[in-house]
């Protein structure tokens, strides 16, 4: 299929436009619910906000959290640009099982560090192309194109691994998972970049614009002539790739590759940052950032639940009520509500 | 023959010739022990799936199935051991329950207006969070009743077992394959599943039909935890973990359409039937290890998909 592609780099540069007073950053619901969340968890547990410094890195709860959020994070930063192209990528969980095995069988294999890295990105970036050419080239729904991998991916991550858990030492991986660099541990420093990367690349070219309007509409996009399907196989791949970084920061941080429970059900915790940062699952309008942002609201509710004794478990509570309550605040029902007689012709959204 | 029967007759056969193979290489296989075995140990995924598929049917999924039958088994146990219910008046609330939570779904899916997706993952988390907050520990469940049932069993010829629990599915599948050709509710689900905004100019109940649709789904989960709770004798909040993923399988290897409005209760069967063989083999062959039944399934769901895609862009358009 030859149609005319769109070449991604702007023209002239338009003066940015999200240049935004500082107040306003504080009033979004998202900034207001993290501060919400984090001063519970200071009342529950008086020393969160402490942060000391030992041995060259920070401690402290806050910094745990960064921590603990990074892996949701970066998948949630792959799923944002996914789900704003109207698609999900349930495959992420499985996606990082994969790349913890490749990197942990590769390494204890006697293969060197770096080459190991390398080839468990590269099985996350295949997994994600092959995401991407189901969704294009044969144009399946991305729920159903996902599941494939999401049902296969553990089962491959098994024939890796040969069923068993493989434990290593190597001090490359083991950095990744639970080093530091200049002070914030490593996974941190590893989703600040990629979100300052990606943001870049989407708000900064014309490819945040490209990925809003597919999302909007495929064919509309289609006809106005930019090339959809190149645009969504790098979408899937670039998810891919945000899922083996993840796999490998969790496969560091247990010295191991456990194929079995790596990653499992993060892929839910990542739609669920998404949402929760006002990324609409209709498609057309994200945030990166915010996306972010929703992970570490997402974790820091996780680590005030540990705090508060209650158990583990109890959090999947939590969070399907915060699902429920932004899905109710999201609804068309609620909006005619806020807009009163002015909300004309909204209602049969779809 | 009528053309829109090729994709059921498609999987029998694909079903009936991987059994062949499969007896080719173990000829113990073909025995009513194995049959019998085959229902039982997939009685509660059948049940399961038989929900799933009038909600795909219907153009929408449910993720919550696998949580709802984790959190039925808890609550069954939790009625009997605790508070000292009997068997089936514990069912009895269990499956209300489920229905109850599954119509609560329905309505926040057809009043909010939100994918089907997101609605069922939030139940998904809830019924697995309740299960554990009600009971973080696996609960035995030791009962007369319980050991009669598992005690009782139809002997075929063969010295297979036609057990109670696949006597149940079996039945299930029967009324569902009436439930969705025969009745009014049947058609409806078929023609929410075609175009929702067609269905509604039609004079379809949308949102009584919709309600209606994950209600069912959700009890059939809850039926089907009450198998697995027959099965397994126990109660746990982590039973049956990922059976959402199985029943999707079944249904799509069964040829129901993913985009709705098209496939077979009777598909379904055989989808589960398939993943069944599949695991049997590979107890059979003895040297591949269980996650080969994950790449199998998953290699399946993958052909199915495309083999769907292929006859339905290669047919006339369906009205």
């Amino acid at each position: 299929m030859t149609r005319p592609t769109i070449d991604l780099r702007p023209t002239t540069q338009p003066p940015y436009p999200r240049a935004r007073p500082i107040h306003a950053f504080f009033t979004r619901p998202q900034v207001i619910a993290l501060i919400a969340v984090l001063l519970v968890n200071w009342m529950l547990f008086p020393g969160f906000f402490t942060i000391t410094w030992q041995d060259g890195r920070l401690f402290g709860s806050l910094i745990d959290v960064l921590n603990r959020g990074a892996p949701v994070a970066i998948l949630a930063i792959g799923m944002t640009a996914v789900i704003a192209t109207k698609g999900v990528d349930l495959s992420v969980g499985a996606v990082m099982a994969i790349s913890g095995a490749v990197a942990a069988t590769l390494v204890s294999s006697g293969v060197s560090a770096p080459v190991a890295v390398a080839a468990a990105l590269g099985a996350g970036l295949l997994c994600g192309l092959w995401n991407g050419i189901l969704v294009t080239v044969l144009d399946i729904q991305p729920i159903i194109a996902t599941l494939v991998l999401m049902v296969a991916g553990r089962g491959l991550a098994q024939l890796v691994t040969e069923g068993s858990i493989v434990t290593f030492s190597d001090p490359v991986l083991v950095f990744i998972g639970t080093g530091s660099i200049l002070g914030l541990p490593t996974p941190v420093v590893i989703a600040l970049l990629l979100m300052i990367a990606a943001t870049l690349a989407v708000r900064r070219t014309a490819l945040g614009l490209l990925i809003e309007a597919v999302g909007v509409n495929r064919s509309a996009a289609r006809f106005a002539g930019l090339s959809a399907g190149a645009l969504l196989l790098i979408v899937y791949t670039f998810a891919g790739f945000c899922a083996a970084v993840a796999g490998l920061i969790v496969a560091g941080d247990i010295r191991g590759a456990d194929a079995n429970n790596a990653g499992l059900w993060l892929e839910l915790d990542a739609i669920l940052a998404v949402v929760i940062g006002g990324t609409s699952l209709l498609g057309g309008r994200f945030s990166i950032p915010m996306a972010v942002l929703g992970a570490i609201i997402i974790q820091a509710m996780n680590t005030g639940i540990l705090i508060s004794g209650f158990s583990p478990e109890f959090n999947l509570v939590v969070k399907s009520a915060v699902i429920i309550v932004i899905l109710v605040l999201q609804s068309p029902l609620s909006a005619r509500m806020f807009r009163g007689r002015s909300g004309g012709n909204s209602g049969k959204a779809k | 023959m009528n053309r829109s029967l090729r994709p059921l007759l498609a999987t029998a056969l694909i079903f009936l010739f991987a059994y062949l193979m499969a007896v080719g290489q173990h000829p113990g296989m073909l025995s009513t022990r194995v049959v019998g075995n085959f229902l039982t140990d997939n009685a509660f995924l059948g049940i399961a799936a038989v929900g799933m598929t009038f909600v795909i049917l219907s153009g929408g999924i449910d993720l919550s199935v696998g949580a709802v039958i984790g959190f039925t088994t808890v609550l069954i146990a939790v009625l009997i051991m605790w508070v000292g219910l009997h068997p089936l008046a514990a069912f009895a609330v269990a499956l209300a329950v489920a229905a109850l939570f599954g119509a609560v779904m329905g309505a926040a899916i057809h009043y909010l207006r939100v994918p089907s997706f997101i609605v069922t993952l939030a139940g998904m988390f809830l019924a697995r969070g309740g299960a554990s907050v009600l009971s973080p520990d696996s609960i035995g469940i030791e009962h007369d009743f319980y050991t009669a049932v598992s005690r009782s069993y139809i002997l075929m010829p063969g010295g297979g077992r036609l057990t109670v629990i696949g006597m149940i599915m079996l039945a299930v599948f029967a009324l569902a394959i009436l439930l969705a050709h025969r009745t009014r509710f049947g058609s409806n689900i078929y023609a929410l599943g075609g175009s929702e905004t067609s269905a509604a100019l039609m004079g379809v109940p949308v949102a009584r039909t919709t309600i209606a649709i994950y209600a069912l789904s959700s009890a059939l989960a809850g039926l089907a935890g009450v198998v697995f709770s027959l099965y397994t004798s126990a109660g746990y909040s982590l039973n049956a973990l990922g059976v959402e993923l199985d029943a999707i399988a079944a249904v799509v290897i069964g040829g129901t359409l993913l985009t709705g409005g098209y496939g077979f209760v009777a598909g379904t069967f055989i989808g589960v039937m398939l993943q069944g063989l599949v695991q049997t083999y590979i107890v059979f062959d003895g040297t591949l290890s269980s996650w080969w039944t994950k790449i199998v399934v998953g290699v399946l769901l993958f052909m199915f998909i495309v083999l769907q895609r292929l006859v339905f862009r290669a047919g006339p358009r369906r009205t």
